[in-house]
């Protein structure tokens, strides 16, 4: 391992220090805010550090990583979000817990699910999707319990636990068929088998298909989305927002290049069972969600349907199919941020803000809020002036590039008919404000209480961002182009 | 010179040094005004009524200087833009920030900078609860107009087609009456629909920009250049058809309609059937007929026979309403049909009448929303048998609604018969058969119009409870409206030379040999070019 490595390595390296150095200074001084403030700065320090980095890519560090500007830039997005659901928590969990009750893990065990996405986006081994794999779930499954108090958390945990257990399983299966056909543990090498023999052998097609079913029980495609409701609504709201942010977008950073190195879409029946996911995703995600009266199952719902949507861009094939799902992933995790910390800000110690009459005229009493809401719900819609639009319009490109015409008119379609449920909440924020007498009078008092200052500072960038993509994309769109061909690139070189 | 007309000079030159900033002014003036105006509630109830009143007046005046100017550019450029603005947005896909003003934009600015001013006033008294975000709303939504009306970038023009819908849906879910969640709904959804294609097209159209020269591009220039297969030619002007239709709206694309137009407040259906509807048949001249003259010469009978369709279809069933403004939207219906009989009837005499229409109907429906709004702010209900008898007790409001209604039946000497009857004119030489059946529809126009008066203003009083008329302010607007339509009734010239040479350019892909282009000076033409009309098929 020379020096090279080690600067390629080092976003890495430095999160797991920074973790550890986290244990340590637990076991010195338990105290909330030098915790949270710790875990900021850890995040920030790596993301600093991802320049540096980038000096040295693309770079293969043993044959399990490979570091090249694809995988830092996912990682950059992982350590925002992270940081923006750090500054999420902090409220949140002064509400729910006394001085004394130890929340300070939370912050350790956020660390390192970060930790785990940051490995799965720059591993090119099965060896290190794997563990990557399992240090992000085993920490998210404490952390979903993580309020051991409350019923909901517990059994959102007990079934994220059975996921991430037969999601491994899947894996593990469909890992050791591909090599057993290929004799290699490397995408690339797996990928090699194909290209070499003419016909493609059953039991590669078998291995892949499980190891794709494992994918899509983490990513919560349908017609493996079933824990995705009840995790979403179940879990303390950041880690809601985590769940869907960060999680997702290492699950959804490996695919693509796993898809990519293998060549999967040239497959023909790959590709159809991709586009067999992708429909499916869309239509039940957004039928589903039309029927839901809790905010945190319908973004559960609209979260399964933007994955189809994605799926449509992947199928895509190509630099353009890249381009347009980092896009896409990038302003999901915007708009996702906005509108779970909306939620979360929104939530008080009697509960999470969930059902729809408790944002009854939520823009008469609370404007910058609902703002913020009805922002975050317009960009996942896809309207103009928001990130989602680009987003979308990335998407449908992607798609039309590639002649999908069945896939993107599914996809149009779909966007008209989620427009429903999200201005359904929107013109909830809207109607006339309820009687004060029918406001429980908890909510009356944490109505007027201050969001916090990290939260609000958070969620401002957060909309800043969402407007900034939305009105001006072009400089996230080059660099995106730019990192992207090193995918493509380095995909081809390597041996 | 005198030092006053000096100064007016000087102004006047600068002016037209920066007059590519101001196509972006005429945008940027309502959108700047608009939080202004939701702020201005804090410092009284009328501030943000004025705020809006100042920033559409400015944009007016704008217009208006722009208007002035335009006659010396007439000579020069046809065809072509008489102002263009452009600058780089996201040249990795060929985007731009692509502004262009012709005759056609031009006129339908000045009528959205009016009808602005019309749903300021038509909401004076109507909304008393949170004025400043409902003008917030209202200059949000009509900076987006003029700025569909403005972009010959794909992308942008798409992007402002887009920024009109989120206010106009908060216009109507928050102030609308009885069935406004529902109607927001329905508007929203329909629209959309119709705007998903549309990208999907834009997109498509981009991409063939892309296969054919090695870059994608959204520009105008460079989509009219391209040569496209006709299958795919077929396709994807069938999608820039139906996004349009939908908001204009043409059957089967129209049962958003009458629900929204009923439910929206005063303001928002003076907006919604005058300016929205205007947006989706400027999309229809601008893009859809000039991009694929193939196509729109195969598919000219079925558009205009969906216009015959609309009209007579609206037509009787505005005859069958007894909610007044159902009767209005219905109407209205009936009067973009004439439009998409004209806009696809393929001769300029045709297309002179459309955009006549287009014009005369934005005022007549204006001033009828404004009315029926006035009536309901008076009676409680929209219900027309519980009205009647009202012309002795309002008659400020009946003399109006007169008016308006004979404008609305096509009466000689009023615009809108201009409209209609260029437009039946000049599609008898293409469709004689359809031309006939929709000479029914100005028939039953009389029929339910003045049923309409009769129900409400004549007749039986049944109601004793209504104690004051028009306010002053309200009257004056109806009454420079009414000017304004007989003066385009008497004088149409104004509008006709400025859009001509849009619509020569219109007519010259689709029929090269056409003979039949007139001098503006004559907006009726003589007896010679009539016969050879209809000799020529």
């Amino acid at each position: 391992m020379t020096l090279l490595d080690l600067i390629a390595l080092s976003p890495i390296l430095d999160l797991g220090a920074f973790s550890i150095v986290t244990m340590l200074v637990l076991a010195i001084r338990r105290h909330h805010a030098t915790i949270a403030v710790f875990s900021f700065v850890s995040c920030l320090l790596t993301l600093a550090i991802l320049p540096w980095a980038a000096t040295s890519t693309p770079r293969t560090v043993t044959a399990l990583l490979i570091v090249d500007k694809y995988a830092l830039l996912y990682m950059g997005l992982l350590l925002s979000a992270t940081m923006v659901v750090i500054s999420l928590s902090y409220r949140y969990l002064k509400l729910h817990f006394s001085e004394q009750e130890g929340v300070e893990e939370y912050y350790l065990l956020l660390l390192l699910a970060t930790f785990g996405g940051l490995v799965l986006t720059a591993s090119a081994h099965f060896v290190s999707f794997f563990l990557g794999l399992e240090v992000l779930g085993v920490s998210l499954c404490s952390l979903i319990g993580y309020l051991r108090t409350r019923r909901h958390p517990l059994e959102a945990a007990v079934k994220y636990l059975l996921l991430s257990i037969s999601a491994s399983a899947f894996l593990l299966f469909g890992m050791a068929l591909l090599y057993f056909e290929s004799g290699s543990m490397t995408f690339r090498g797996v990928g090699t088998v194909v290209e070499r023999a003419q016909t493609v052998p059953g039991l590669w097609l078998g291995g892949f298909v499980l190891v794709l079913v494992g994918i899509a029980l983490k990513l919560g495609l349908a017609p493996f989305h079933m824990w995705i409701p009840d995790v979403y609504q179940g879990a303390p709201t950041p880690i809601t927002a985590y769940i869907a942010t960060v999680s997702k977008g290492a699950v959804i950073a490996l695919l693509l290049r796993f898809a990519t190195d293998v060549g999967a879409l040239k497959i023909d029946a790959l590709a159809h069972l991709f586009g067999l996911l992708a429909v499916s995703s869309m239509v039940t995600g957004n039928v589903l969600a039309l029927f839901q009266q809790n905010v945190k199952r319908l973004l559960a719902y609209s979260s399964i349907a933007h994955f189809g949507y994605l799926l449509v861009a992947l199928l895509a094939g190509g630099s353009a199919a890249a381009e347009a799902v980092t896009f896409y992933v990038i302003a999901y995790c915007a708009m996702t941020l906005g509108a779970f910390g909306v939620v979360t800000v929104y939530s008080s110690e009697r509960g999470d803000a969930e059902r729809f009459e408790d944002y009854r005229g939520l823009f008469w009493t609370r404007p910058w809020l609902a703002a913020m809401l009805t922002l975050s719900l317009l960009s996942l819609a896809g309207i103009p002036v928001t990130a989602g639009f680009i987003g979308k319009f990335y998407a449908i490109a992607a798609g039309v590039d590639a002649g999908l015409w069945w896939l993107v008119l599914t996809l149009v379609g779909n966007s008209v008919i989620s427009l429903y449920y999200y201005l359904r909440l929107i013109v909830t924020l809207f109607d006339d404000e309820p009687a004060p007498t029918t406001i429980p009078q908890g909510r009356a008092v944490q109505t007027t209480e201050a969001a916090g200052w990290t939260a609000v500072f958070s969620l401002g960038l957060v909309a800043s961002i969402i407007l900034l993509l939305g009105v001006y994309p072009e400089p996230l769109m080059e660099f995106i182009r730019d990192s992207v061909s090193n995918l493509l690139m380095v995909g081809m070189l390597r041996p | 010179m005198p030092r006053p007309l000096l100064s007016a000079r000087l102004c006047y030159s600068a002016f037209l040094r920066c007059n590519r900033m101001v196509l972006w002014l005429l945008i940027l003036i309502p959108l700047l005004a608009a939080p202004l105006a939701w702020m201005g509630q804090q410092w009284s109830r009328h501030a943000a009524r004025w705020i809006a009143i100042g920033a559409l007046s400015i944009d007016l005046l704008l217009a208006l200087l722009l208007w002035s100017q335009d006659h010396r550019f007439q000579d020069s450029g046809h065809g072509s833009w008489l102002l263009e603005s452009q600058t780089n947005w996201i040249p990795l896909w060929g985007i731009s920030l692509h502004l262009g003003l012709d005759g056609l934009s031009l006129v339908l600015i000045l009528l959205t900078a009016f009808l602005g001013l019309i749903a300021t006033v038509a909401s004076w008294t109507e909304i008393q609860v949170r004025v400043g975000f409902f003008h917030c709303n209202v200059l949000l939504a009509l900076g987006g107009v003029i700025g569909v009306f403005l972009a010959i970038d794909l992308f942008l023009f798409f992007f402002f087609w887009e920024v009109m819908l989120v206010p106009m849906y908060l216009l109507i879910a928050i102030w609308g009456h009885e069935q406004r969640r529902h109607a927001s709904f329905k508007f929203f959804l329909f629209t959309q629909a119709g705007s998903l294609l549309l990208l999907v097209a834009i997109i498509a159209l981009a991409l063939l920009h892309q296969q054919a020269s090695g870059r994608p591009s959204f520009d105008y220039a460079d989509l009219m250049g391209l040569t496209l297969k006709n299958g795919m030619g077929w396709w994807l002007m069938l999608a820039f058809f139906i996004g349009f239709a939908v908001k204009l709206p043409a059957p089967p694309f129209h049962s958003w309609l009458p629900d929204t137009y009923t439910a929206a407040p005063t303001g928002a259906s003076v907006i919604l059937a005058g300016l929205l509807a205007k947006t989706g048949a400027y999309g229809l001249l601008r893009f859809t007929i000039p991009l694929f003259p193939d196509a729109i010469s195969e598919f000219a009978p079925i558009a205009m026979g969906l216009g015959v369709m609309g009209i007579l279809y609206g037509a009787v069933l505005a005859c069958a309403q007894t909610d007044i403004k159902r009767l209005v939207a219905y109407s209205s219906i009936s009067h973009m049909g004439f439009f998409l009989l004209g806009a696809f009837a393929g001769t300029e005499l045709a297309l002179q009448g459309a955009v006549m229409q287009l014009v005369a109907h934005g005022l007549s429906i204006g001033a009828l929303f404004m009315l029926a709004g006035a009536l309901q702010e008076r009676l409680y209900t929209r219900d027309m048998r519980q009205m009647g008898g009202l012309w002795g007790a309002i008659p400020r409001v009946a003399s109006m609604a007169l008016f308006f209604a004979l404008a609305s039946l096509g009466l000689p000497g009023l615009a809108n018969f201009i409209g209609e009857f260029l437009v039946l004119f000049g599609s008898f030489a293409s469709q004689p058969f359809l031309t006939i059946l929709a000479s029914i529809g100005m028939v039953m126009a009389a029929i339910y119009s003045l049923a309409m008066m009769q129900r409400t203003f004549f007749g039986r009083k049944r109601e004793a409870r209504i104690e004051r008329d028009l306010s002053n302010i309200a009257f004056g607007t109806l009454l420079l409206i009414a000017v304004l339509q007989v003066w385009l009734g008497l004088y149409p010239r104004p509008v006709l030379t400025t859009t001509m040479p849009v619509m020569e350019t219109l007519i010259q892909p689709a029929r090269p040999s056409s003979n039949l282009i007139h001098p503006p000076s004559e907006f009726l033409p003589s007896s010679n070019s009539f016969t050879s009309h209809v000799s020529a098929p």
